[in-house]
C-alpha cells in the first residue's frame, strides 16, 4: 500500500473526516482550470466568465441555505467559517456560549478570545450528547453577545436543537453561530428557521474539494473580515476567488438536496443500522449518543460511534486498516498519535471507553456487501486485540 | 516456502531505525512491513520550566521532527506507517520510576525500562493486536536460536563500540522470539552506508545520546519541573556530608544532587578530590572520599532476568558491566536467595552504583543480569 496508489479493494468509512470528488463534481469545476480561468474581478470577458460561474453558484448556495444570495460568503472551509463567526464578533468584554464538544476550530478559537478579555461559558452535553436548550438559556448573560453550537456532531452524528437555540438567541438578542459542517449533505438545511446569524459549511464533507466552503451571514450581521484586502465578497472575505472550488462547491450542493430528497438518506440510515446492530451483538460494546431507554439521540443517516471494553482502540483502528477498511477513533493529537476523543469525555465517557471508540461514518455510495465484509472483518480483529488484553505486566520493576 | 508474515518495524526517526526498515521493506521476500512509532513523551510539556530548553534540540525520540524523519522513510518505502500513542504507558512505567529512584539516593537508567516496558513488551503487544508477528528494531544486538539448549540467546553486536546488549538484558525468552535485529552484523559506518545506498535522506543525521525525557540532559531541571507540575513536593533529604572515617565534613542539600562517583559539587575544601562513595536514603547522609576508596570488588543485584540459561543454580565465571561505558570485567558469579546474586570481581572496579544494572556475560553471549542494590 502506497500513498495516491489504487485504493482497489479498501472499503472507506470515514465520510466525517472528509468525502471523494463525485465525478459530476471533477465535471464541473474542469473548464474553471485552463479554459475559463480568469479572475472574478477583471473588467474583460475573461473575468466576467468567471464572475457569472461565481454568481451562479451563488444562487445554488442561497438555495440550499435558505437564504438571499448576498447572504452567502465563499471562504476556504469549515475552520475560517468558525474562526469568522467568532473573531468577527467577539469583542474584549464579550461574553461567549459555546459547548464542550464543538470542533476544535470552535473551540481554539474562544481560546484565543480568551486572552483578548472574552469570556466564554462551555455547555456540557447530557449523556446523550444532545445540548439541553435550558443550559444555554441559564448561561446568558447581559454581555452575551454570541452562541455557537454545532448542527450535527462529528463524532456521534447527533443532531443539536438548534432551532430552539434560535429562539433563545432571538428572545435574549443574542447572535447564533451554526458549524454546520457535518450536517451539510445530510440534513436539510433551513438558516430561518433556526435563527441562525452565521452558518459554516465545508466543501470536502459533501463530495466538494478540500479548500474551498461557504456560510451564511444574515444581512445587517456585524461581522468583521478575518482576511483583509481586496473588496471580495462584499468585503466580507478578501482573496481571489477559487472558481473552480466555488464551481465545484455548487454542484456538490446540488447533489446534495437532491440526495436528501430521493430517499438517499433512508437507504443510508439502513444500512448503518444494519452496521450497527451487527457490531453491537459482539459483547463488551455500547452505542455512544444513546438517550437513557437506550435507542439513539437524532442524528444524521450515516454515523455511528461505538465503545468496545478490553481493547485499545488505536490498536483496531489499525488492525482494520491494514485488513482494508478505513474508521476512525479518537482524534490524532499533533504527532499524529490518537488521543481519547474531548467529545466522548465531555459525554461522561470514561478515558478507557472514549479511547476505545470506533465511529464509523458511511458515504452515501456505500454498499451492502461491503457493510456484510466490515462485519466478518471486525469480529476477528476484535477478538485477537480482547485475546491480548489486558496489559501483561513487563518483565523488570 | 513459509507464508509471508507481518513484520513491525519500531521506527524512532533515527539512522539504525530507518536502515532497518529499508532492509526489511527491500527484501522482496512478500512479508509485509508496518512501521510503528511508539509516541511516549511530550517533549512541550516541561519546556520553559525550570530552565529547560523551549524548543527541544532534533535527534531525540518523541519530538515531531523525529516523527515527521520516521514518516517520511515510510513514504520513501511505501510501507504503512502509524504512531501510537503510548504516553501514559510510558510515564507510569518509566518516568514515575525514575523520579522515585532519583528521589530515594539512587542513579536509574531509564532506557533499560523503557526497553522492557515499551519498546518490547507494548510494541510486541501492538504489534500482535495489528496482525503482525514479530518486531524488528534498529538496536546493536544478535539473537539466535539455540537447538540443544532450547531458549534463545541474546548476544553481543559486530559492532562492539555500539553494543546496546547492556540495556537488553530483561528481554523474555517470549520476546526475543518475536524480535529481528537486523543491525546485529553490521557496524554503524555500513549501516549509514546502507542507509544512502538506500536513498534514505537522514543517511548522516547524528545518533541521539542523552535520555530522551530530559531535554538538555539536566535531571535536577527536570525533577524540579515534573514534581511542580504533578502538584507534589521535592522532598527534603538534605543532611550530612561525611567523611569515610565517619566524621561529618559538612552537609548538603538533598540526596538527589549525588551519584556514587560524582566529583563535582561537593562543595567541601579538602586537600585531594573528594568522590561520592554512598548514599544512605534512610538517613540522608552522603559518605565521601578519596577515588581509591570507590573501588570495590564486591556487587549485589536483584530483580533478575536470565536469557543464556533458565536460573542460576550454582557459581559462574563471567564477565559483569556495571554502567553503559563500563568495559566487562571479570567475576565469579553465585546465588544469592531468592532473586538475588552476589559477583566478586577479580579486580576491584570503581563505583559501583545502586541503581543501574549488572549486565552478565559469557562470551559473546548475555546471561542475564539484574539490578544493583
Amino acid at each position: 500500500m502506497s500513498a495516491g496508489k489504487s485504493q482497489v479493494g479498501r472499503i472507506y468509512m470515514d465520510a466525517n473526516a472528509t468525502t471523494p470528488l463525485l465525478p459530476e463534481v471533477v465535471e464541473a469545476m474542469r473548464p474553471y482550470w485552463t479554459e475559463q480561468f480568469g479572475n472574478a474581478s477583471s473588467i474583460h470577458l475573461d473575468g466576467q466568465q468567471a464572475r457569472t460561474a461565481i454568481d451562479r453558484a451563488r444562487e445554488t448556495l442561497a438555495e440550499f441555505f435558505n437564504c438571499h444570495e448576498a447572504e452567502v460568503v465563499f471562504n476556504s472551509g469549515g475552520t475560517e467559517g468558525d474562526n469568522t463567526a467568532l473573531f468577527g464578533i467577539l469583542h474584549p468584554g464579550d461574553h461567549l456560549i459555546t459547548t464542550s464538544i464543538e470542533h476544535s476550530a470552535v473551540l481554539q478559537a474562544a481560546k484565543k478570545l480568551e486572552r483578548f478579555g472574552v469570556t466564554t461559558t462551555y455547555v456540557a452535553p447530557q449523556a446523550s450528547g444532545l445540548i439541553e436548550p435550558t443550559d444555554i438559556l441559564r448561561a446568558i448573560r447581559p454581555e452575551t453577545r454570541l452562541i455557537s453550537v454545532m448542527l450535527a456532531n462529528n463524532e456521534t452524528g447527533v443532531l443539536q436543537p438548534v432551532a430552539e437555540i434560535g429562539k433563545i438567541a432571538a428572545d435574549t438578542g443574542v447572535f447564533f453561530h451554526i458549524d454546520a459542517v457535518q450536517g451539510a449533505g445530510k440534513v436539510k438545511f433551513d438558516v430561518r428557521q433556526w435563527g441562525a446569524h452565521l452558518v459554516s459549511i465545508s466543501g470536502h464533507k459533501v463530495h466538494a474539494p478540500k479548500g474551498v466552503g461557504a456560510m451564511f451571514v444574515r444581512k445587517g450581521t456585524p461581522v468583521d473580515s478575518l482576511i483583509v484586502g481586496g473588496s471580495h465578497e462584499r468585503r466580507r472575505r478578501a482573496g481571489t476567488e477559487n472558481v473552480p472550488g466555488i464551481v465545484a462547491l455548487a454542484k456538490a450542493v446540488e447533489v446534495a438536496m437532491h440526495s436528501i430528497e430521493d430517499g438517499t438518506m433512508t437507504r443510508l440510515a439502513g444500512l448503518r443500522d444494519k452496521l450497527e446492530t451487527g457490531v453491537l451483538a459482539l459483547p463488551a460494546t455500547g452505542l455512544n449518543g444513546a438517550l437513557s431507554d437506550g435507542k439513539p439521540a437524532s442524528r444524521v443517516a450515516n454515523t455511528t460511534n461505538i465503545w468496545f471494553d478490553n481493547l485499545e482502540g488505536e490498536a483496531l483502528v489499525i488492525a482494520l486498516d491494514l485488513k482494508g477498511v478505513a474508521v476512525s477513533g479518537g482524534s490524532a493529537c499533533h504527532s499524529g498519535a490518537t488521543e481519547p476523543s474531548h467529545v466522548l469525555m465531555a459525554m461522561g465517557l470514561n478515558k478507557h471507553r472514549a479511547g476505545a471508540s470506533l465511529r464509523f461514518s458511511l458515504l452515501k455510495t456505500v454498499t451492502e456487501a461491503q457493510i456484510d465484509r466490515v462485519l466478518e472483518v471486525l469480529p476477528e480483529a476484535v477478538q485477537s486485540l480482547r485475546a491480548l488484553a489486558p496489559v501483561s505486566a513487563g518483565t523488570l520493576a | 516456502m513459509s507464508e509471508a508474515r507481518t513484520i513491525a518495524v519500531a521506527m524512532s526517526g533515527g539512522v539504525d531505525s530507518s536502515t532497518v526498515a529499508a532492509i526489511l521493506a527491500r527484501l522482496g521476500d512478500g512479508n509485509r512491513v508496518v512501521g510503528l512509532t511508539l509516541q511516549l513523551w511530550d517533549q512541550t510539556r516541561l519546556a520553559g520550566k525550570h530552565g529547560i530548553p523551549e524548543a527541544p534540540k532534533a535527534g531525540r525520540c518523541c519530538s515531531l521532527d523525529d516523527v515527521y524523519d520516521a514518516r517520511r522513510v515510510a513514504e520513501h518505502l511505501g510501507i504503512p506507517y502509524y504512531v501510537v500513542n503510548q504516553q501514559e504507558r510510558f510515564e507510569k512505567d518509566v518516568v514515575r520510576p525514575f523520579v522515585s529512584e532519583y528521589l530515594a539516593g539512587r542513579t536509574p537508567i531509564p532506557c533499560s525500562l523503557c526497553n522492557n516496558h515499551l519498546k518490547f513488551d507494548q510494541l510486541l503487544k501492538t504489534a500482535r493486536s495489528i496482525g503482525a508477528d514479530s518486531i524488528a528494531t534498529g538496536h546493536y544486538a544478535a539473537n539466535e536460536y539455540d537447538e540443544g539448549r532450547r531458549r534463545w540467546i541474546l548476544k553481543r553486536p559486530a559492532d562492539l563500540a555500539k553494543d546496546q546488549t547492556y540495556f537488553l538484558f530483561g528481554l523474555t525468552q517470549e520476546q526475543l522470539a518475536h524480535t529481528l535485529f537486523p543491525l546485529g552484523r553490521m557496524t554503524k559506518p555500513e549501516v549509514r552506508e546502507v542507509a544512502r545506498q538506500k536513498g534514505l535522506a537522514l543517511a548522516e543525521k547524528p545518533d541521539s545520546q542523552e535520555i530522551c525525557f530530559i531535554p538538555g540532559g539536566d535531571y535536577k531541571q527536570f525533577l524540579m519541573a515534573y514534581l511542580e507540575e504533578q502538584g507534589e513536593e521535592m522532598p527534603d533529604t538534605a543532611g550530612e556530608l561525611v567523611a569515610s572515617n565517619g566524621e561529618v565534613i559538612g552537609r548538603h542539600e538533598g540526596i538527589s544532587n549525588f551519584t556514587v562517583g560524582q566529583r563535582k559539587g561537593l562543595k567541601v575544601a579538602s586537600p585531594s578530590p573528594l568522590y561520592v562513595l554512598n548514599i544512605d536514603p534512610a538517613s540522608h547522609r552522603v559518605t565521601v572520599g578519596a577515588d581509591a576508596e570507590l573501588a570495590t570488588d564486591k556487587l549485589r543485584a536483584n530483580r533478575l532476568n536470565w536469557i543464556s540459561v533458565a536460573e542460576l543454580t550454582g557459581p559462574m565465571r563471567v564477565k559483569a558491566k556495571i554502567r553503559h561505558r563500563h568495559e566487562p570485567a571479570w567475576a565469579m558469579l553465585a546465588p544469592a536467595g531468592i532473586d538475588e546474586v552476589a559477583a566478586t570481581f577479580d579486580e576491584p572496579q570503581r563505583a559501583v552504583t545502586p541503581g543501574q544494572s549488572a549486565v552478565f556475560y559469557d562470551g559473546d553471549e548475555v546471561v542475564g543480569g539484574g539490578w544493583i542494590i
